[in-house]
């Protein structure tokens, strides 16, 4: 397991890459976002990036908004 | 002939783009959309609640491949947050069309203008086709025009105060000096008022609170597309001028 900075909450997770990381939480890679240190992760590339310990990551998505 | 508008090559028939913040529940939020005749939403971007994965999203109510999702930066108050939200949301929705908002404080919602047409160049260049809300001022407008804007947003009053359009000459103006489309972007509190933002010539109108916070938010939407319609439609037609006095309707002669 590595340490990683998840949505702003420090989460031990397993090693792996970042797309493992989305299915293990459950989430729908075709409907989130992904950045990791600051710089956006493409879709395309989220099984070739590997987790390192200490990394930053956000999940986002869509939500209701307004102006 | 169908009365279109476009914006950064993409064209539509409907005037009103409608927010998705403050309904009750994602069904009331769609039936919403739906009477609204929208064509455009915004969209906010958030962390997803890693927590409970499995939650209902807005994806599941309203379909992007019908509605286009346009991605706000709503929350963001400096250049920086709203150029990595909206890098964000091109990842996640593959969409260059954005909503660019930078605040400046949280009590008027203000756009901070040096911000704004900061991001509004980085984004340009990035490829974004960003809309941007601003102020109701023409030399601005143009500036960012200048920067890349693909459309211009004024405030018609603070976002969310439902005060309708305080400002009908600035607005004028810079519907007048834009050559990218001008949409009112908050303000509106009800029908009448979306009627007076296009009846100045606006391209559209941009609205949330208005519907989400009316008792029933489906009529209020149906109001608020009857409302976007007619006040184009007047908008073409040309109004009469203005007397300061009356004028009889009815012929003078044969008077009895």
């Amino acid at each position: 397991m590595i340490s990683v900075i998840l949505n702003g909450e420090q989460r031990q997770v397993r090693e792996g890459s970042v797309a493992d990381l989305v299915a293990a939480l459950g989430l729908d890679v075709k409907k989130v976002a992904v950045e990791r240190n600051r710089e956006i992760v493409p879709r395309s590339t989220l099984k070739d990036v590997a987790l390192a310990e200490g990394d930053a990551l956000e999940i986002v998505h869509f939500v209701g908004g307004g102006c | 002939m169908t009365d279109t508008w476009s914006v950064a090559g993409r064209t539509f028939t409907s005037r009103l783009i409608v927010g998705t913040g403050k309904y009750k529940d994602f069904e009331q939020n769609a039936a919403a959309v739906e009477a609204s005749g929208a064509e455009i939403v915004t969209v906010a971007v958030r962390r997803v609640n890693v927590s409970d994965p499995t939650a209902p999203m807005l994806t599941d109510f309203i379909d992007p491949k019908k509605i286009t999702y346009l991605p706000n930066t709503a929350g963001c108050f400096n250049a920086d947050d709203a150029i990595r939200t909206l890098r964000l949301a091109r990842e996640a929705g593959g969409w260059d069309l954005v909503k660019l908002e930078v605040l400046g404080e949280a009590k008027t919602l203000y756009p901070n203008m040096r911000e704004t047409l900061e991001a509004t160049e980085v984004l340009a260049k990035e490829g974004f086709l960003p809309m941007v809300y601003c102020v109701d001022d023409p030399i601005a407008a143009k500036q960012l025009e200048d920067a890349g804007a693909v459309a211009v947003m004024p405030l018609g009053a603070p976002i969310g105060s439902g005060l309708g359009i305080q400002n009908r000459v600035t607005i004028r103006l810079i519907v007048e000096g834009a050559s990218v489309p001008v949409l009112v972007d908050a303000g509106v509190g009800t029908a009448s008022d979306a009627a007076v933002a296009m009846e100045l010539g606006c391209d559209g109108v941009l609205m949330n609170t208005a519907i989400a916070e009316a008792k029933d938010p489906v009529r209020m939407a149906r109001a608020m597309r009857q409302a976007v319609e007619a006040g184009r439609d007047a908008y073409l037609a040309g109004r009469m001028g203005q007397r300061r006095y009356a004028d009889p309707s009815s012929p003078l002669a044969g008077l009895i």
